[in-house]
């Protein structure tokens, strides 16, 4: 197609109207960077980065055999870990069908002293759809090993 | 060699040709539509197997992800057409951008809603404001901003030139909602389907979500040919071409 000056002009126009709004985008996105995290997870808050905030989401793995259901409430305590920390929550009320041992989460309140309660929890799932007999196998195959490496990682944990 | 293509796409972009050929491709794309739809929902729905951890709830998948896959790249298709409708002022360019606007809109809203009904049940919330969840509102803002800004001129063709600029800009959305998951931490979970790299879905369930995926496609080249052609008989309605027509149909 013929290039003419006009045309050579609204392209040259438009194309750096692209890309200042591209920089901008950029700009925003970066100066953004640090309050769009979406959560925190324990060893970020042991390090202290939730002292500014009043409430926060607080994110991680729930420890197996860490939840502990009161018998004559809605009350339930676990403990929330990631690779370097861990953190005790407490929390009242109905939690999602996902929510099990070694699920993600995303627990939204604040710190009471050393532990975390929340008003509202979120299961996170994973990426990963397949079948429950494929799982089986697979979890049977490895079984021995990782899932054993996984608990021992995890007994270690405070 | 290097001649053929843009004399091909130049009759192609002229509106007395694409209304033809819109014409005989729309209902061929229509009837794709409907049959990989039905086969990929019946597969979805009635083959796939139950997801070892949602159960059966995670079917919404088969209705969610086509959509949201559509509503990014019929973004980037208007995006494309408003770039040349602004360099090169080609109607056409002008019509697919406009006409692709409220087929993405609608995309992107089912995207939201299933989203929303899916979320209830396996996070525990309807909304939450996460990257990936806020910039695929924005991206209904963007394509809801587009129509407006189109039908806000009395001058049709300076309403598109005027939205086409807000599609361009707009544009800088789309890499952002496909990669929100990986550049902050949110509720929503990563990408599943990989083009690079390996699908964390097993074989008996990708196969019904590429086949709706397909089906989506083909249905909006048919809604977009069905469109574009009433939007080019109203553009051109002084024409000889659109008086042929009008007397063709008005001597059946």
């Amino acid at each position: 197609m013929p290039m003419n000056p006009t045309r050579k002009r609204r392209l040259t126009i438009v194309l750096s109207i692209l890309a200042a709004a591209a920089v901008a985008a950029v700009l925003v996105v970066l100066a953004l960077q640090n309050n769009m995290n979406y959560l925190l997870t324990p060893s970020q808050v042991q390090s202290g980065e939730a002292a500014g905030y009043k409430t926060f989401r607080l994110g991680g793995m729930v420890k197996a055999g860490s939840i502990q259901r009161a018998s004559d409430s809605l009350k339930v305590t676990f403990t929330v870990v990631d690779a370097g920390g861990a953190m005790p929550v407490e929390y009242t009320g109905i939690l999602p069908d996902l929510f099990r041992d070694n699920q993600s989460v995303i627990a939204t309140g604040h710190m009471d002293n050393a532990h975390f309660v929340a008003t509202e929890v979120l299961a996170k799932h994973d990426e990963t759809y397949m079948p429950k007999e494929l799982k089986d196998a697979m979890a049977k195959a490895h079984a021995d090993k990782k899932i054993e490496e996984a608990a021992a990682v995890q007994d270690k944990l405070p | 060699m290097s001649s053929w293509i843009p004399l091909w796409l130049h009759k192609l972009g002229s509106p007395p040709t694409f209304y033809r050929f819109a014409g005989t491709l729309q209902p061929w794309a229509t009837a794709l539509a409907l049959l990989l739809g039905v086969v990929g929902l019946y597969g979805g729905l009635v083959l796939a197997p139950a997801d070892y951890q949602q159960g059966d709830a995670y079917r919404i998948i088969f209705i969610h992800v086509p959509s949201a896959w559509m509503s990014m790249f019929i973004y980037g298709v208007m995006g494309v057409a408003s770039f040349i409708a602004l360099v090169w002022r080609i109607k056409l360019a002008e019509v697919v951008a406009m006409e692709s606007a409220p087929i993405g809109a609608a995309f992107t809203f089912i995207t939201l809603v299933t989203g929303s009904l899916w979320g209830k049940p396996m996070w525990g919330t309807w909304w939450t404001w996460d990257a990936r969840l806020t910039s695929e509102l924005v991206l209904l803002f963007l394509f809801l901003g587009v129509i407006g800004l189109y039908h806000a001129f009395e001058d049709r063709r300076q309403g598109a030139r005027a939205a086409a600029f807000l599609a361009i800009i707009g544009i800088i959305n789309v890499p952002i909602v496909h990669f929100s998951v990986n550049w902050w931490n949110t509720l929503h979970q990563g990408s599943t389907v990989n083009v690079f790299g390996p699908s964390k879905i097993s074989g008996a369930m990708l196969w019904p979500l590429l086949t709706v995926t397909l089906a989506t496609k083909f249905y909006y080249v048919a809604s977009l040919c069905r469109r574009a052609r009433t939007d080019l008989l109203d553009l051109e309605s002084g024409k000889d071409w659109v008086r042929r027509i009008a007397e063709d149909e008005a001597g059946r």
